[in-house]
């Protein structure tokens, strides 16, 4: 059953909950660049979410409310976002940037008297003796309730951009804005919507590393998981179930790393700890080589700002 | 009248060296400035030895400013830290990290009357940098021993933060004492290259967990590993590591190493009040009051906590080293013969596995 020492049951079992925040923050971004977005403030808004999700659980003592308020703070922050770029009409890939320092700064300010702080635990979901079955009871059995929303969202998404009217308005006002306008709706309302929902999402991710999977609040939590949500969104070609795929990828090689590590292989720590990164950089290349935008499936108007000139 | 105002400025100066002289005697009051890896709300490293830092407060009132920093890193933002302190008026400025080792010997060059005190490293290049240390391995003894009759999986963790000595020496002496007691003992070892990045040592215990580790000992600062080490239900233990983490008692948090840096402060600081300061190198143990072994908890059963206790204390005592021969090194190389100890030189420079241990020591 081991390979190399590894017990794979196990490894998937916690590559999965490793993969959560990547999943939700990919998912989140993959909204906001399907209605033309570009929002490269991932990574601020998360770790908004991480904070204000913390600050909330340990006040209110309920993990629930904790994630509710990381969504909040997540969906605050990119709102700063949508102002700037969808009221001011500035450059997208410069405010996004942005957005990642200043929420790195705020999110450090607001943490001041949080570092040490225990959050209430966010248990399993599904009563003990269904997790005892072998291979599927860590695995499907096994995990919190926000492992099974991330997966629930992705569904949701998947559904509601293929067949449903408002998914059909999202994908024409990132595939054409100007046409989008001509037919009526409110572009720029509709790519508020969606970098809300993107930031949202971020900041459950965010709030996902500090309330279970660490859980406690530290300066820079987040530690570039807003970075690889970023790359997921390209890998997955902006596909809902592919970005599950890519998430559980990445997430799947961190774990991998340590595991091996655990289980004393003989490769050198800095290769396995470089992998992910490795494995995003040569996805991208083989992603974009020899194949059109079109092919690459990426609305066409990404990172154009909308002006209505009639 | 120019004569006048010329005699004037020369009493003034006159004062100004008696002044002077009188510093190097004593001193009224003094700046103690302490730069810190983590944050004080680590709960482990960095919060023990802000400890330290309060107590020198409380010891001398009025006497002292204390100043501190948080959060430093090392390397080049250590020396812009420790710059900006020597200017800012600190006489003595603790650096608690083995990382600010050279940053520390550079600014004292800069600065030959602020005294710089470095915690675990071993460079004393200028008359005003004093090191000290704690022989946190006398420690990993104990926590071996619980650690190796404990362990059910006969599978035990360590999670290392970087490959220099004082880890080295905690693992070693962490494998040593849990193989003593059970021969079938197996160590594991993660390398987490962070001194604080809860994140990653709540991964890293995580692996551990995976691979059917029942033991864990951590040498990064948070309580991370131990939140994990929860997650288990009792299953897994762990230790306190630098302070005591009593919030994860009885169970997984067993037992502890204490860095208590207060007396150590005091007494510094105590030093320079009253002139006696004199550049030192400071290596004390259980014996010396530095490493405290935290309460052993009902966790564990009463003839456990006997053997872990007689360890300390045997250790205090100074009849039992933890590294005692006959030892081999991992290639099979001998090390210490039959009933020797190891000497100090050997253990500030320790880069290898004791025999037994498998994978390798990344570079």
């Amino acid at each position: 059953m081991d390979f190399g020492g590894i017990n794979p049951v196990i490894l998937i079992a916690s590559l999965m909950v490793a993969s959560v925040p990547i999943l939700l923050a990919a998912l989140g971004e993959l909204v906001t660049e399907k209605a033309g977005v570009l929002n490269l403030g991932v990574e601020g808004m998360m770790i908004m979410g991480a904070i204000c999700g913390f600050i909330t659980a340990v006040h209110s003592g309920s993990p629930v409310a904790g994630f509710v308020g990381g969504a909040l703070g997540g969906a605050a922050l990119s709102l700063v976002f949508a102002f700037v770029t969808q009221v001011l009409l500035a450059n997208q890939v410069a405010t996004g940037l942005a957005l990642t320092l200043f929420g790195l700064g705020l999110s450090s300010l607001m943490g001041q008297n949080y570092n040490g702080i225990k959050p209430p635990l966010t248990g399993a979901l599904l009563p003990g003796f269904l997790r005892e079955i072998p291979v599927v009871g860590p695995i499907i059995f096994g995990h919190d309730w926000m492992v099974y929303l991330s997966i629930l969202l992705v569904a949701a998404v998947w559904w509601v951009l293929k067949a449903t009217r408002l998914g059909l308005i999202i994908r024409a006002v990132g595939e054409s804005h100007e046409a989008a306008h001509a037919l009526g709706y409110r572009v720029r309302l509709i790519r508020l919507g969606a970098i809300a929902f993107g930031g949202a999402l971020a900041g459950l991710g965010g709030a996902y590393i500090s309330l279970v999977r660490v859980p406690q609040w530290v300066d820079g939590i987040t530690a570039g998981a807003g970075w690889i949500a970023l790359a997921i969104v390209v890998f997955a070609s902006w596909k809902p179930w592919r970005a599950l795929i890519g998430a559980y990828l990445f997430g799947g090689i961190t774990v991998l790393q340590l595991n091996l590590q655990a289980a004393g292989s003989r490769i050198p720590v800095e290769y396995l700890s470089m992998s992910p990164y490795l494995v995003t950089i040569l996805v991208l290349v083989i992603m974009s080589s020899g194949r059109g935008r079109a092919a690459l499936n990426a609305p066409a108007a990404l990172g154009q700002n909308f002006h209505a000139t009639r | 009248m120019l004569r006048r105002t010329l005699l004037a400025t020369a009493a003034a100066g006159l004062g100004l060296m008696a002044a002077g002289g009188a510093m190097a005697a004593g001193m009224d009051k003094v700046k103690a400035c302490f730069v810190y890896v983590g944050p004080i709300g680590d709960g482990g490293w960095t919060y023990q030895h802000h400890q330290g830092a309060l107590a020198v407060q409380e010891a001398y009132g009025d006497k002292v400013e204390i100043q501190y920093q948080e959060s430093v890193p090392v390397g080049a933002d250590a020396e812009r830290v420790l710059t900006q302190m020597a200017l800012g008026g600190c006489n003595i400025i603790f650096t608690t990290s083995f990382g600010y080792m050279d940053p520390t010997n550079a600014v004292a060059a800069k600065f030959p009357d602020v005294k710089f005190e470095h915690a675990t490293g071993f460079k004393r290049e200028h008359p005003n940098v004093s090191t000290y240390n704690a022989r946190f391995y006398e420690g990993r003894a104990v926590q071996g021993t619980i650690a190796g009759m404990m362990t059910k999986s006969n599978k035990i963790g360590y999670i290392g933060s970087f490959p220099i000595p004082e880890v080295m020496n905690g693992i070693n002496a962490y494998y040593l004492a849990a193989k003593k007691v059970n021969p079938n003992v197996e160590l594991s070892v993660v390398w987490a290259f962070t001194w604080f990045d809860p994140a990653k040592e709540a991964d890293s215990a995580k692996a551990l967990i995976d691979q059917g580790v029942d033991v864990i000992a951590a040498h990064t600062d948070s309580t991370a590993p131990l939140a994990e080490a929860a997650k288990a239900g009792g299953a897994v233990i762990g230790f306190g590591q630098a302070s005591d983490m009593e919030a994860y008692k009885p169970s997984p948090r067993v037992s502890s190493i204490i860095d208590n840096w207060a007396p150590y402060y005091v007494e510094r600081v105590g030093a320079l009040l009253d002139g006696t300061y004199e550049q030192s190198d400071v290596w004390a143990g259980i014996a010396g009051g530095e490493v405290l072994i935290g309460d052993i908890t009902d966790a564990v059963p009463a003839e456990v906590k006997a053997a872990a206790e007689k360890v300390r204390d045997d250790i205090a005592a100074g009849t039992l080293h933890p590294f005692t021969g006959p030892i081999k090194k991992q290639d099979g190389s001998d090390w210490l013969a039959e009933g020797a100890t190891a000497p100090d030189g050997d253990l500030l420079g320790m880069n290898f596995y004791v025999e037994g241990i498998t994978g390798d020591i990344p570079k």
